[in-house]
């Protein structure tokens, strides 16, 4: 049978369960005798816990209240460093932290009883941005404030700087962003002596279960941990739910009953991960005909009161920090600090955004200060095969970057449009303009990340001739079932609807590793591709398949196979691709497999009677690889640019005191339908070799353009640099008043 | 959600009787009509108003209607009925404007006219085009029915001039024509958004003289502002440079906008003048 | 306070609850009835995923005591596929990519309802304006537009 249901616009695998509302997220489930769970939470910054009080009026006798006392394991959230509890028990860290859970069978109240417990603190100095933990005003963590540090040597920057032509140096920073997945956290657990399931909305199930182990105690077959349905996460899902899952399996495993946790609104923007606010310096030595002679890159982001993810997501904001350019020398120093605010977490993109867009932004001053157009500097400098990357990387792709981006411009009337609004602006209130970037985003694990994690994946064959996929990729709205299914329906030359997909359930499915770093179609798929390869070479070994097999033939395949030999079921573990060579001791060689690249051009116009910013028209162009599904890949690109246009012009976490003080819907803006621009997404497709199905990442890529293009838009219409995202209408009208001033 | 409901009474009166008689009863009844502010504040476990009486299926108090001088609308007509009446739309375009931008549809038919005058709040959309139309406020009372300007009736932040048995019945708009009318709300985003600073303005011209004018802006004061030191300042004059200007500097010493998580007192200060220099520059 | 007995026609079916009077129609949706397809988003009326009908009528059901809603007609997303059969605007997000993580999907299709039902060839920008009140983290809306107007080619 001849099948090539991939590259086309299957419906979803969830598509009929979303539309219709039958999908079950965690909220949407109930079971016999369930308690309902709160988090009470750390008041103040950082202090000592001096008192616990339950104040009359409420029925403590009838509540479950959890405490660090009662953890039966270790008290800590098992990551990349052990520093972070699951329930502060001496001293807090952050406003926001748990202290103590309740759990009641009335909802109504245990919602009133919050209020009746009052936890009594002795303040402590408290450090709230990397300025000051840089300084070490206050020593908040280890010896000096600092999570981690990475140094990325290529060349040697400091016999450059005396030959330059041009020295340019700039400074750029990007705020804290919440993720703002409408559906909230929230967990069910049932725990007691014989293990712990819970059921959720996350990204990765398995670390969830390596996080309860020590909680609990107990071996991973007694910890199960089931997805439901995930109302989006973008990284927000990673990490957090297993601080979640601890909570609400603590307090079955204490009441014996199972428990619901469900985060409001309020409480999960003012107590969950964001994106790392970040701080990015270039020095750049450019020659006299334009081309980049160094790159001096200091990188800086703020991580919160726990390390949790922060070291990875400052890796790869480093190695993304010199972007697509051929620079013979280059020097990144990267240092992520400790700060009392909640820990930053992981955010699509994972760093990388915040390096890109320093860079992007310093390009196009670089190219002002050369006298180059912002696309004729960029041109002479992209990358090409035969160059190498920042940590040496040699390139092997054949896209050609330059074409890339004419292209890209052209489709965005780039040219006409830099002529147009230099002729009419003058005359207009709303001044028009037009700024692009041109990026990359390496997909999967960085460096040796992949072969650590030795990726599985099972096909199961059904006596009906459907096939199974088991794996722990989680749906979160990105397409993961739909993609995976298409995959193994061409292998295996069956029919997409053939193929299920259920959620995952680490009962049941092998560790696929974790739903990020743009790794699911590339990695994964390729894994699903082969199990699906050698499921059929199974059939084909004992004869059942004929050529050029139908899907009856494939069903009567299986039934005499599973009747006659037992369940037919095909794995297929993760190897390297050939010549991938990563030192992680000095940041050097082959960060990763494959990237994907892309350039966006924004429009648009500026108010100066108001200073808001409008976005009129977005370009999007990206070569990721084949796109195995137009629709899906489609939407991942718009709703990437839409949070990208979110944290150009209007997401603005408001801290006071460490303390999120907007965490509220009305106040922390999110574009609305009336927000987001015509975005027309095109893609170049050059299949990538090793992915087994040509498709290389796409999901964090479309974070990382928007806000530089959409600042250097704003550069356009105004003649003014703005470097800091998200530039609000304030920034705006003041820096129009300092220029009237001038 | 995070108010125990067990502490909340909501009853529906049918009648403005019924309301009043429980408004006079000595017990802290408060109106609750299409809940976009009241039910915000219970979710939020904000709610201090314990016992409510729903008002919002009296159908004396969700009707718009005219007489020769005014168009009176009931307090509990919606921002949908708003954006929906011809009368509006031909005589009280900022009205109109300003149901459109405030919430999404879901909310529009829900809030009403009266529900955003008893919020009292200073970011009120609706707040400045009332001011402009000279609005006036009939409140009822089980003593009776009185009218208060629009103008006197935000005493200071989220303080009115009416007692807590007086139910907001209606809103007169007396008829008139302006040769120009504007206005404009800027907010965080183009739906959904609390004003940052929101503007309305009227004017009529004769012999390109400013012959009557009135400017009110929302969140730039403790409340909705009528700002009547920068129309006296206009009044008579002929429009220019120099006018804009003086009126531009009286603005600013008669507002005193605050910085808090939605915006600066300097943007709103600087946004205020430039959306008054819009007023006066389109006028010419 | 005590609870009381409310009527309410959901659906199409009569249903009488006893509850207490300022609880949410949301919760009464999801916990009393079990139409959990209603959502939660924001609990401040802001993101629309908890978008039924009153009365033909959108709301925000997390700002709707449920005795407001008292006698009336409430429409949920469990109203529109029958018998196993998509309705045209279910059809078209399914198939134009307008719902990704699912979440806000029943509030945006009951948005569209109401959308529909007044314009039934809504512009860009009325769909803009008809939608505004929902929000969408996922799809940066494009798919959502380009559902609803798939849908509006056939919807009646």
């Amino acid at each position: 049978m001849q099948s090539s249901v991939v590259g086309t616009s299957v419906l979803r695998k969830e598509a009929r369960s979303k539309v219709t509302g039958r999908a079950q997220y965690v909220d949407d489930l109930n079971l016999p005798g369930m308690l309902h769970g709160a988090t009470i939470r750390s008041s103040i910054p950082r202090g000592r816990i001096l008192d616990i009080q339950f104040l009359p009026g409420i029925p403590w006798d009838e509540f479950t209240i959890v405490t660090a006392r009662d953890i039966p394991g270790k008290n800590i959230v098992t990551l990349a460093v052990d520093d972070q509890p699951y329930l502060a028990s001496e001293q807090v860290n952050h406003a926001q932290e748990p202290i103590l859970l309740l759990a009641h069978h009335d909802k109504d109240l245990v919602r009133k009883a919050r209020a009746y417990v009052r936890v009594d603190y002795d303040p402590l100095p408290a450090v709230f941005n990397m300025e000051d933990a840089l300084a070490r005003t206050t020593v908040i963590w280890g010896q000096d404030n600092v999570f981690k540090r990475f140094q990325i040597n290529k060349g040697d920057v400091d016999r450059v700087w005396d030959q330059a032509a041009f020295i340019v140096e700039g400074e750029y920073s990007t705020g804290a962003q919440e993720q703002l997945y409408i559906e909230p956290n929230g967990m069910v657990a049932s725990a007691n002596e014989d293990g712990v399931t819970v059921w959720g909305s996350m990204q990765c199930p398995f670390y969830v279960q390596k996080a309860l182990m020590p909680l609990f105690n107990m071996p991973p077959e007694k910890i199960r941990v089931i997805q439901q349905e995930t109302g989006g996460a973008f990284g927000g899902k990673e990490e957090y739910p297993s601080m979640i899952a601890g909570h609400a399996a603590l307090l079955s495993w204490k009441s014996g009953k199972p428990v619901k946790l469900i985060y409001d609104r309020e409480e999960d923007m003012a107590a969950t991960t964001k994106r790392h606010p970040s701080r990015t310096r270039h020095k750049t030595a450019v020659s006299a005909d334009g081309r980049l002679l160094a790159m001096e890159i200091e990188f800086v982001i703020e991580g919160g009161a726990y390390c949790t993810l922060t070291p990875v997501v400052l890796s790869r904001g480093t190695i993304h920090a010199a972007g697509p350019y051929r620079c013979d020398n280059v020097r990144v120093r990267s240092t992520a600090v400790a700060t009392n605010t909640p820990p930053h977490g992981a955010f699509r993109g994972f760093g990388a955004p915040q390096s890109l867009f320093a860079l992007e932004r310093h390009m196009n001053k670089v190219a002002r200060v050369v006298g180059l157009s912002p696309e004729e500097f960029r041109a002479r400098n992209l990358l090409r095969t035969g160059d190498t990357t920042a940590t040496g990387q040699l390139m092997t792709d054949s896209v050609d970057l330059p074409a890339l981006q004419c292209r890209a411009l052209t489709l965005a009337g780039y040219e006409e449009k830099t002529r147009e609004f230099a002729e009419k602006n003058p005359s207009r209130s709303r001044k028009k303009g037009i700024g692009f970037a041109t990026f990359f985003h390496g997909a999967g694990f960085t460096g040796s990340g992949e072969r650590y994690l030795q990726s599985v994946v099972t096909l199961q064959a059904e006596r009906d001739g459907s096939v199974t996929i088991l794996s722990s990729m989680t749906e979160m709205g990105q397409g993961t079932n739909t993609i995976l299914a298409q995959i193994a329906a061409e292998t295996l030359g069956i029919s997409y609807t053939s193929v299920n997909v259920p959620r995952p359930d680490t009962a049941h499915v092998p560790n696929s590793g974790p739903t990020v770093a743009s790794r699911t179609a590339m990695v994964v798929g390729g894994l699903v591709r082969t199990a699906a390869l050698k499921l059929k070479q199974t059939l084909l070994d004992n004869n059942l398949l004929p050529e050029g097999y139908s899907e009856d033939q494939f069903t009567t395949a299986v039934q005499h196979y599973t009747d006659h030999c037992g369940p037919l079921r095909a794995s297929a573990q993760y190897k390297e691709p050939p010549n991938i060579f990563w030192d992680d001791s000095k940041y050097q060689g082959d960060a990763y497999g494959a990237y994907s690249w892309a350039v966006y051009v924004a429009e648009v116009s500026v108010d100066i009677v108001t200073g808001e910013v409008q976005v009129d028209d977005f370009v999007a162009l990206q070569e990721v690889g084949r796109v195995l599904n137009p629709v899906l890949a489609a939407g991942q690109i718009e709703g990437g640019v839409a949070q990208g246009i979110g944290l150009a012009l209007y997401e603005d976490v408001v801290w006071r005191d460490g303390v999120m003080a907007n965490s509220q819907m009305t106040n922390y803006i999110i574009p609305t339908t009336c927000d987001i621009p015509p975005i027309r997404v095109f893609f170049e497709e050059q299949p990538y070799a090793y992915s087994g199905t040509g498709a290389k990442g796409i999901g964090e890529l479309p974070m990382d353009g928007p806000a530089p293009a959409v600042l250097n838009a704003v550069e356009n219409a105004l003649g003014i640099a703005f470097d800091h995202a998200p530039v609000l209408p304030e920034h705006i009208l003041e820096a129009l008043g300092r220029r009237e001033a001038a | 959600m995070r108010s125990y409901t067990g502490e909340y009474e909501l009853v529906i009166a049918h009648d403005v009787p019924a309301a009043l008689e429980l408004l006079a009863c000595g017990e802290e009844w408060r109106p609750i009509a299409g809940g976009t502010d009241l039910m915000v504040l219970f979710n939020a476990g904000k709610l201090s108003y314990r016992n409510l009486v729903s008002i919002r299926r009296i159908a004396e108090l969700r009707a718009i209607e005219s007489d020769e001088s005014s168009v009176l609308i009931g307090a509990a007509a919606t921002y949908t009925q708003i954006r929906a009446s011809e009368i509006l739309q031909g005589e009280f375009p900022l009205l109109v404007k300003a149901a459109s931008w405030t919430g999404g549809i879901a909310n529009q038919n829900r809030g009403t006219l009266g529900g955003n005058i008893a919020n009292a709040s200073p970011a009120a959309d609706s707040a400045p085009p009332l001011l402009v139309y000279d609005a006036e406020i009939e409140l009822q009372s089980q003593l009776g029915v009185r009218s208060i300007p629009y103008r006197d009736f935000h005493s200071s932040y989220k303080r009115m001039m009416m007692q807590p048995d007086e139910l907001i019945s209606r809103i007169r708009l007396p008829r008139r024509r302006w040769t120009r009318e504007y206005s404009r709300k800027v907010g965080a985003r183009k739906a959904q958004a609390i004003a940052k600073v929101c503007v309305a303005a009227a004017a009529t011209l004769e012999d390109g003289r400013m012959h009557d004018v009135r400017i009110a802006f929302g969140s730039v004061a403790p409340i909705p502002l009528r700002c009547l030191r920068t129309e006296e300042c206009l009044r008579g004059q002929a429009l220019g440079r120099e006018t804009i200007d003086i009126a531009k500097e009286t603005l600013r010493s008669e507002i005193q906008p605050i910085s808090d998580i939605r915006s600066t007192s300097d943007y709103r200060l600087q946004v205020a003048q430039n959306l008054l220099q819009e007023f006066l520059l389109g006028l010419e | 306070m005590k609870s009381r007995r409310i009527s309410l026609i959901v659906n199409g079916v009569r249903h009488e609850v006893d509850t207490l009077p300022l609880r949410r129609l949301l919760d009464v949706l999801r916990e009393d009835l079990g139409l959990t397809g209603t959502k939660e988003g924001c609990g401040e009326g802001e993101c629309g995923a908890c978008s039924v009908l009153i009365n033909d009528e959108l709301v925000n059901s997390c700002l709707v005591p449920v005795l407001q809603a008292e006698g009336s007609r409430i429409s949920t997303i469990e109203s529109l596929a029958s018998e196993g059969t998509l309705h045209p605007v279910q059809q078209a997000f399914a198939e134009a990519g307008g719902a990704q993580c699912g979440i806000c999907t029943p509030g945006m299709i009951m948005a569209t309802m109401a959308l529909l039902s007044t314009n039934q060839q809504p512009s860009r920008e009325e769909i803009r304006e008809g939608l505004e009140g929902n929000l969408c983290r996922c799809t940066g809306y494009i798919r959502i537009f380009e559902a609803v107007e798939k849908a509006s080619g056939q919807h009646r």
